[in-house]
């Protein structure tokens, strides 16, 4: 199967602290890759690595076979890679539809955006990915939105790019159990049109309900890298962990 | 909910600080009216109020932008002088005019590229590192002309001369000037991927980052914006009275920065308004002369300039506060 992406003993430092040791990891097309670890193992440096937003020190980043240099968030945007953050990485003044397109705003020569044809696909894709509330519009402000509302306008913005690797850090920190229902039925429709999931949680159940295949990150190390066959519960994953943070 | 009436509350509420700059000029125009009726009749009044205006607005948008991305300048006041004076330098060798114009302006791109560098690479504080520059430009400026202002009324035949602040049936033509800017403005804030990274870069900078947008280029260029626009208001100055003055652009300073927060754009950042801007101008313009024409000593207009704008920002309070 084809590597969508690929780390390869990526290294990143800040200061005095190492925050990913010669980390490498890599996601397939069409499978869930579930990275878990404990605080502070390093998994929002790695996502963050991995996205461009931060340049690794050392090590390289293989973007479907091919080295890549300068690696940016932009760049990485253009190649089909988007992630919901685990902050959402939102402006809460801004309207719903700005910030479904921050960043890749749908443009006419010049740079003037297309106003019109915004607003209409951001009203389509907070009625998919169901907001409810009719008072809720692609121009309301996302601050006046509940955390849940918040996190369904950062999926909504990964889904519209069509994107082939899809990050979530965290997706289900602090929703519903209604709303964390609805982001695991959005994994599975991607996983099922073929394209590929990382995804990042606290929550070993919900990791491993959802995973193919996990890596097990600590202290800025990937120690295991485990197919679900491998791993027969939740609990033989939860011990692997334990036993891994005790090692130290 | 009647529908009308919450299509009117819609407007409303997204336009509610652009609305309220509007409601402090009406409010300070009736009270001029009843104030001083005869003197307020005057064409004369108005006329002297419209050959300030357009300065103004020229330095005080390019602010709007700037203030929007979350910094801030106060070396505009100087960056105003120098480009001036590289105009009025060159018209005085005898290079035309509109080559002189246009170095002029790439003079202020270049002040607003070093002070944004200073800022976006070096990271230091917007508030004191354009200060520093708002006096060191200055100081260039008073070393290089010693102190002595230059006269250009070789630039009166001169058709830039005409095109850019001659009269066209009684109307000074830099009202035309301004009147485009603003247009231009308006779409580049609200319609412009520039104007709409500007709020993200301005409301959420990790978060612009984190989507891709270059955040240090986006602040850089509010800063050239900001340049251009002193650089722009500055000529004008000068071709309006034909000459330079070393200190010229100081006493913008302070009315300028007024006019952006008076006009309803927060100072936190992600906000903004160019309509608002413009009652804003409008609003220390009338004010600068308004006291003086109904007849008060000129010794209130401070006392009053720092009423209204207190009470300007009191209402924008209304508005509430900064979303998280």
């Amino acid at each position: 199967m084809e590597k969508i992406i690929e780390l390869k003993n990526v290294t990143k430092r800040f200061g005095g602290i190492t925050a990913l040791n010669k980390a490498s990891l890599h996601v397939d097309q069409g499978e869930v890759v579930g990275l878990i670890g404990d605080n502070g193992a390093g998994k929002s440096t790695l996502i963050k690595t991995l996205v461009g937003v931060y340049g690794p020190d050392e090590g390289e980043i293989v973007i479907r076979g091919k080295k890549v240099f300068n690696w940016t968030a932009l760049k990485a945007r253009e190649s089909g890679i988007e992630t919901v953050f685990q902050d959402r990485a939102l402006c809460p003044q801004q309207s719903i539809v700005w910030n479904i397109f921050m960043g890749k705003e749908l443009r006419y020569p010049f740079g003037f955006v297309r106003e019109k044809e915004q607003v209409k696909e951001a009203n389509r894709l907070i009625r998919e990915i169901g907001f409810t509330s009719k008072l809720i519009d692609a121009e309301s402000p996302v601050g006046n939105l509940s955390g849940g509302e918040r996190q369904g306008v950062a999926i909504a913005r990964a889904i519209y790019n069509n994107a082939e690797l899809i990050i979530l850090d965290e997706p289900t920190n602090a929703l519903s159990l209604n709303e964390t229902q609805k982001v695991f039925e959005f994994v599975n429709n991607v996983k099922k049109s073929n394209r590929s999931v990382l995804f990042i949680g606290h929550n070993i159940y919900h990791v491993y309900d959802i995973s193919d295949r996990f890596v097990i990150l600590d202290r800025g190390e990937v120690v295991h890298q485990l197919n679900k066959e491998e791993i027969k519960s939740p609990e033989e994953l939860m011990k692997l962990m334990r036993d891994t943070i005790k090692k130290h | 909910m009647n529908k009308e009436k919450s299509i009117i509350g819609n407007i409303f509420h997204k336009n509610g600080r652009a609305l309220g700059s509007m409601g402090y000029f009406i409010l300070l125009m009736l009270v001029f009216l009843i104030g001083a009726p005869e003197a307020w009749m005057r064409p004369s009044l108005h006329q002297s109020v419209f050959v300030m205006l357009p300065t103004l607005i020229f330095l005080v948008i390019p602010l709007v932008f700037l203030v929007a991305s979350g910094e801030i300048d106060l070396s505009f006041a100087s960056t105003y002088a120098v480009a001036a004076y590289i105009f009025a330098i060159m018209v005085k060798t005898g290079i035309d005019p509109a080559i002189a114009i246009l170095a002029g302006i790439l003079t202020g791109a270049i002040i607003g590229a070093i002070v944004g560098a200073l800022i976006v690479v070096f990271r230091l504080s917007s508030l004191v590192a354009s200060l520093g520059m708002l006096f060191l430009l200055r100081g260039i400026i008073l070393l290089l002309t010693e102190s002595r202002s230059i006269t250009i009324m070789e630039i009166d035949t001169h058709w830039t001369y005409f095109a850019l602040v001659g009269n066209f049936y009684g109307f000074p033509m830099q009202i035309f000037w301004a009147a485009i800017f603003v247009i231009y403005c308006y779409y580049l804030f609200s319609k412009h991927v520039f104007g709409i990274h500007i709020h993200h870069v301005g409301d959420n900078a990790v978060s612009a980052e984190q989507m891709g947008i270059n955040v240090k280029a986006v602040k850089i260029k509010a800063f050239m914006f900001v340049g251009i626009g002193a650089a722009i208001g500055g000529i004008f100055t000068t071709l309006i009275t034909y000459t330079f003055f070393p200190t010229q652009g100081f006493g913008y300073l302070l009315l300028a920065l007024a006019a952006v927060f008076v006009g309803g754009t927060p100072y936190w950042g992600g906000l903004g308004t160019i309509v608002g801007a413009i009652f804003g101008v409008g609003i220390i313009a009338y004010m600068e002369i308004g006291i003086i024409a109904i007849g008060w000593s000129g010794t209130w207009r401070q006392f009053f300039n720092g009423l209204i704008i207190l009470l300007a920002l009191l209402g924008h309070r209304l508005h509430g506060e900064r979303v998280r």
